[in-house]
């Protein structure tokens, strides 16, 4: 294939890979936004999501259209009910006091992971997609689903967008976010909206783990990377700020995908890391955030 | 904090630790001295992290990182510049010392969850940098040492009872430094930091000065303990660059007591038993790692010798 093609086909799978982050991070950033904690147990959620996706699309044997249908509606409430059981039991007994929820996510990231080694097994499962179109570009042909996935993505954002900027979820939220005590003496269930947000972002990375799994396998280790990328992509874009968190993830998915074809993907992971260390260190606002009131 | 008032209890008891400890060799089973071995090694690794976490209130998320510097920094220097034992301890604590302080000149910068993070990534970018250069490091696999290489003059570090000893030695050298240290005028700064940084900074103290050496004392006695590691066990590798080796410490710290001298040594031996004990049932022990950790913020945020302290013993360091 000539650099041409070969460059258009790293683009394509960057952005898909950009789609998918984009959601994992919006969950994560949402959290650390409204609450003020970082949700280590985040990637288990996403990997929670495809292990569902698995199992509920592995019940209806026949067509995986259907499979995927149901895999894609309840997967993520399932994981959504889960996020909302933890936040309860745990991170509200500990007042959302930032370093004992770090130390708490901790220990759920670890119960997550073997509770799937242990029910789910070590193997890589895959879910066929649900539909199987290829879209014929001179050069090479290309899946549909891996487009269908951008657009899904895509479209799921501006839902995000709009219930936060439009509606009275998405007002109280921003009350929630910008003055927990003031919110709390207007009438703001500031507990509940809590609750709320805690289990919307788990639901966020639990969909873009079951828009993945057709392309990737479902594995009971495969939260780490997530993790790692919507750190990286939640610190670059301005921790809380949805816009830059966006952006940021469509910069890194890109970066990895080009990244990717042509290095080593662990001098690629190296590098990254590396940068955004200090990235934190000595812009701690993120690339595209304002400087912290 | 009435150390100085009563300090011939606490230095008692700590002798005592190490005399039982030293007597524990010949009551236990093979299997068990081999243990103890391992966890006094482990337990300095945590000590180096409780002097940060526990004492200075810097909670790091990467100390995995300092560990497998000592690692490295013995195992490479003996393996492939054929240096002797004492050489590669010295080498791999110097590894240790001077990573922490390129680390802690960065990350002292930052404060909080953003502290938590950057260290995480330093120490994911030193994994990942291991596995880049596997043709050095061995990669995932790793490397052993040669028997040859594990002497220390006369002692022959291959065989269990010097091997033994010598992790006492490390160990109560290791405690000895941290009473040194936390029962000094300087340790006290650094308790005071962690109780309100802004009135230390007001009373005159340069607080970050006094973090970074606290920084770079721990980072140098988890290297001293990664280096011995190599040099007892002969095997270094790069999961104990991982993540989880820097979660371990944390959970050891927590469940023995974050600020006190002892609790680390009793945590590590407490989870190492619990998970040696419970990976012969099921390949998924570190669910109870996952347990362990919650639990204990939840309802035993102050670690069993922490809460020892409180109610008991108030002159315990």
């Amino acid at each position: 294939m000539a650099f041409g093609p070969h460059l258009l086909l790293a683009l394509l799978e960057g952005l898909v890979s950009s789609a998918v982050l984009a959601l994992t991070a919006l969950g994560l950033s949402l959290v650390f936004g409204v609450m003020r904690i970082v949700n280590v147990a985040h990637g288990e959620f996403f990997m929670l999501g495809a292990v569902f996706a698995w199992w509920f699309s592995s019940m209806i044997a026949g067509s995986p259209a259907l499979g995927f249908l149901l895999a894609l509606v309840l997967a993520p409430l399932v994981v959504g009910a889960i996020a909302l059981v933890a936040e309860r039991l745990v991170l509200r007994r500990l007042e959302y006091d930032p370093e004992a929820t770090i130390v708490a996510t901790i220990g759920m990231l670890y119960i997550f992971e073997q509770l799937a080694l242990m029910f789910y097994g070590p193997e890589a499962r895959a879910v066929p997609a649900p539909f199987d179109f290829r879209v014929t570009l001179p050069w090479f042909g290309y899946s549909g689903y891996k487009l269908a996935v951008i657009a899904a993505s895509v479209l799921v954002m501006l839902a995000t967008w709009y219930v936060l900027t439009r509606t009275r979820i998405g007002l109280v939220m921003r009350a929630t976010q910008y003055d927990r005590e003031t919110a709390q003496a207007f009438g703001i269930p500031v507990g509940r909206v809590y609750a709320g947000v805690f289990a919307l972002g788990a639901m966020l990375a639990a969909l873009a783990a079951v828009l993945i799994v057709p392309i990737q396998q479902a594995h009971y280790l495969m939260g780490t990377d997530p993790l790692l990328l919507s750190f990286i992509v939640v610190i670059i874009g301005g921790l809380g700020s949805l816009r830059g968190t966006v952006l940021a993830a469509v910069l890194i998915g890109l970066t990895e995908g080009i990244v990717a074809v042509f290095f080593s993907p662990t001098l690629a992971k190296m590098l990254a890391t590396l940068f955004v260390a200090l990235v934190l260190v000595f812009r701690p606002q993120g690339l595209f955030g304002q400087a912290p009131r | 904090m009435t150390t100085t008032d009563r300090p011939t209890p606490s230095i008692l008891l700590h002798v005592g630790v190490i005399m039982v400890l030293a007597g524990l060799w010949y009551v236990l089973p093979d299997y068990h001295r081999a243990v103890f071995s391992r966890v006094m090694v482990l337990a300095v690794f945590a000590m180096g992290y409780g002097l940060l976490f526990g004492y200075t209130g810097l909670l790091s998320l990467g100390h995995a990182m300092f560990f497998s510097a000592g690692l490295y920094g013995a195992g490479m220097t003996m393996s492939m510049l054929g240096w002797n034992s004492l050489a590669g301890l010295g080498a791999g604590i110097a590894c240790g010392a001077v990573l922490a302080l390129v680390i802690g000149l960065l990350a002292l910068r930052t404060t909080g969850v953003a502290f938590m993070i950057v260290t995480l990534m330093f120490a994911q970018v030193l994994y990942l940098t291991i596995l880049y250069f596997n043709e050095y490091t061995g990669g995932d696999q790793g490397f052993s040492l040669r028997r040859a290489a594990r002497q220390i003059g006369p002692f022959d570090m291959t065989d269990p009872a010097t091997r033994y000893f010598a992790a006492l030695v490390l160990f109560a050298a290791a405690l000895a430094v941290m009473l040194y240290v936390v029962r000094s005028p300087r340790g006290r700064v650094l308790v005071a930091i962690r109780e309100n940084e802004e009135r230390v900074r007001m009373l005159g103290y340069d607080v970050f000065a006094a973090k970074l050496a606290a920084v770079v004392l721990s980072g140098a006695l988890c290297a001293a303990a990664g280096a011995t590691y190599a040099i007892l066990f002969g095997y270094v590798g790069a999961t104990f660059a991982t993540i989880q080796y820097s979660i371990l410490p944390l959970l050891w710290v927590l469940l023995g007591g974050a600020a006190t001298v002892l609790g680390p040594l009793f945590g590590t031996l407490f989870m190492y038993y619990v998970v040696d004990i419970t990976s012969n049932y099921t390949t998924a022990y570190l669910l109870f790692v996952g347990v362990a950790l919650i639990l204990l913020v939840l309802y035993f945020p102050k670690g069993v010798l922490g809460t020892v302290r409180e109610r008991w013993l108030q002159w315990l360091p």
